[in-house]
């Protein structure tokens, strides 16, 4: 019936003579929650950046729930139903929490300037409605009690969260998430698994997540895409993904092994020798 | 019906407005009638740069050039329409509408003015824009200066006297209104959001460019009304009252009121203008302490009186008004957890 929420055809991103991504395919379901890694400069944030309009790809096709959307700018993509959250947060830092999010709402408003200048019906429609839309973004993110405060003075945490409650107030089909566990401790890290799969299942929206953590990508993914040097190099279940001699060797490496506390066999070698 | 109440409403402060400021034209001295003139136009100037300068953080400096493109307009139509007695009113009624219709167009042309150089400019930030809007203001001028039915460099005079204090204060009044209620409703937030960060505001589904281009049009059509106004108060309208010096008085009264900040922007155009008043025996002086004002200023409080916030929002204040809560558009709200406070229904309002 309907099209995919979130379709990448061969997706190119040249600068100048680099590569960042190469033929980068990935075609999201509703409701599929989609791991995308890759080490430093692979190309995850500028697959991201392809996806919603920051960059124009060079080659290849992004469709949002049908419609080709390449060359679209970021705002006009972002009301076609793509979300974000940014690696380093990019809150409206002066701004309290409740207006953050009422900004987000501010694309789907039917009034204009000239509506909020004389007061029309439409304008205290709007007001209201997106206040209330507001109010529910962030009592689902658990932030209604920090409504009023100013957006820079939240914990780091809450930060996270209320850029996740601004993403989703845009009304997306696609949730794009850029290293959302990054600068978390193992608590958050936990709380933020389970927050996000909550909104997969409340809103049935897809979300592709990119991230470094290994525990919380492999926990929460159902799929995962690998990429190095931007070439997808592998495109799997978490668990065949665990033990793909590609990954582990252009990614995970001694990091992972570590973090599993898997025996590493050639410290133990080194000590007989 | 219900859904034109607001409507009227929304000219209410217009109505209660218009009879305050007759009486106070009645009642003030020409001295002191010129001076007052002088501050409303500057609050016009004011607050409406700081739509641009304040809401939406995009440094411009080229106000005075709105204001001429304004001044003209209203100067030529004005003129035009003088002793055009319109059937079934007085003259004097007849020239006050000939004189309501020049300030409209003067919002018109400035406007388009305003499209004209904000779209190709507003792809620019900061310092650059800053310089692009000088020196886009300085070209209105001089292409005014070089315009044989505009009156080269010596201008139009003889314009006839039309800015009273009731239009004065009627436009400040609306300028004010505008920027306030752009203030509190979503559009405002666009402007906001634009200011605080630019890529987020985008990838947030906000057109920056859109409305970068809406801000920049909407103060530069106050603009024009505020060059309006002050050619028909001193009967004149030359190339020399809007060069960028003009501009940049305008821009120390929106940073010395706080950026963003609406009560700031009236507060220090008032009061700059009175000092400027003051000073004038002291003749060139007047600019040494002016600058020396900026200066302290911006040492001792780099984000204005008010930084970006309102009066209403200043702590003392809000001690003042005895905990009686006005909806805080951006002021921290003093440790008030989970208590209900239920301003939703006052939200969408936020004016009188």
């Amino acid at each position: 019936m309907s099209a995919n929420p979130l379709e990448l055809k061969s997706v190119t991103m040249r600068f100048g003579g680099l590569k960042a991504l190469s033929e980068f395919s990935l075609q999201m379901a509703p409701g599929e929650l989609v791991g995308l890694i890759g080490p430093n400069g692979a190309g995850k944030t500028t697959a991201f950046n392809a996806i919603t309009g920051v960059y124009t790809p060079t080659e290849g096709d992004v469709t949002v729930a049908g419609e080709r959307v390449n060359g679209l700018r970021p705002h006009a993509i972002c009301v076609k139903g793509v979300a974000r959250t940014f690696q380093n947060i990019r809150l409206f830092r002066q701004l309290t929490a409740l207006d953050n999010v009422r900004i987000a709402c501010h694309a789907r408003a039917a009034s204009g300037f000239f509506d909020a200048l004389f007061l029309t019906a439409r304008y205290a429609e709007d007001e209201v409605h997106i206040r209330a839309r507001a109010e529910e973004y962030l009592e689902i993110m658990g932030l209604s009690h920090r409504r009023d405060e100013i957006s820079r003075n939240l914990p780091y945490g809450e930060q996270r969260r209320l850029e996740i409650a601004r993403a989703l107030a845009t009304g997306p089909k696609v949730l794009c998430l850029d290293e959302p566990a990054a600068g978390m401790n193992a608590a958050e890290k936990v709380e933020l698994m389970q927050l996000i799969r909550s909104i997969r299942d409340r809103f049935g929206i897809a979300i592709l997540v990119i991230e470094h953590d290994m525990r919380v990508v492999m926990g929460v993914s159902e799929r995962m895409l690998v990429l190095d040097h931007g070439v997808t190099i592998a495109h799997d279940k978490p668990e065949q993904i665990r033990r793909d001699p590609k990954v582990i060797e252009a990614y995970l490496g001694d990091a992972y092994l570590e973090e599993k506390h898997i025996a590493v066999p050639v410290q133990g070698g080194g000590e007989t020798a | 019906m219900a859904s034109v109440r607001p409507t009227l409403r929304s000219f209410l402060p217009f109505a209660v407005g218009a009879p305050l400021l007759w009486a106070l034209q009645q009642i003030t001295p020409p001295d002191y009638n010129i001076i007052l003139i002088a501050a409303g136009v500057n609050i016009v100037l004011a607050v409406s740069l700081n739509v641009v300068n304040g809401f939406t953080g995009q440094f411009s400096l080229g106000h005075a050039g709105f204001m001429a493109v304004g001044a003209y307009t209203a100067a030529k139509i004005s003129v035009a329409l003088t002793g055009l007695d319109l059937p079934f009113v007085s003259t004097a009624v007849s020239d006050q509408i000939g004189f309501a219709i020049a300030l409209l167009a003067s919002m018109v042309t400035a406007a388009l003015a305003g499209i004209l150089v904000g779209m190709p400019s507003l792809r620019l930030r900061g310092d650059y824009l800053a310089i692009v809007t000088l020196g886009f203001g300085e070209i209105i001028r001089s292409v005014i200066e070089n315009m044989k039915f505009l009156g080269q460099a010596t201008g139009l005079s003889g314009l006839p006297a039309r800015t009273n204090l009731v239009w004065v204060g009627v436009s400040a009044i609306a300028t004010v209104v505008m920027a306030r209620r752009l203030a509190v409703s979503t559009q405002g937030r666009a402007l906001f959001a634009i200011r605080e960060d630019e890529v987020a505001a985008e990838a947030m589904g906000v057109d920056t460019t859109g409305y970068k281009v809406r801000a920049f049009v909407i103060s530069a059509a106050y603009a024009g009304l505020a060059g309006a106004l002050i050619s028909h108060a001193i009967l004149l309208a030359t190339p020399r009252m809007f060069t960028f010096i003009r501009s940049i008085e305008v821009v120390v009264m929106v940073v010395l009121g706080g950026l963003g900040s609406i009560t700031g922007s009236i507060l220090a155009a008032f009061v700059l203008t009175i000092a400027l008043e003051l000073l004038r025996e002291f003749q060139s002086f007047r600019m040494v302490a002016y600058a020396i004002l900026l200066i302290v200023l911006m040492l001792t409080r780099p984000q204005g009186i008010f930084g970006h916030r309102e009066i209403w929002d200043l702590p003392f204040v809000r001690r003042l008004l005895g905990g009686r809560l006005v909806p805080a558009a951006a002021g921290p709200a003093p440790a008030a957890p989970t208590q209900i406070r239920d301003d939703s229904t006052a939200g969408p309002k936020g004016t009188a």
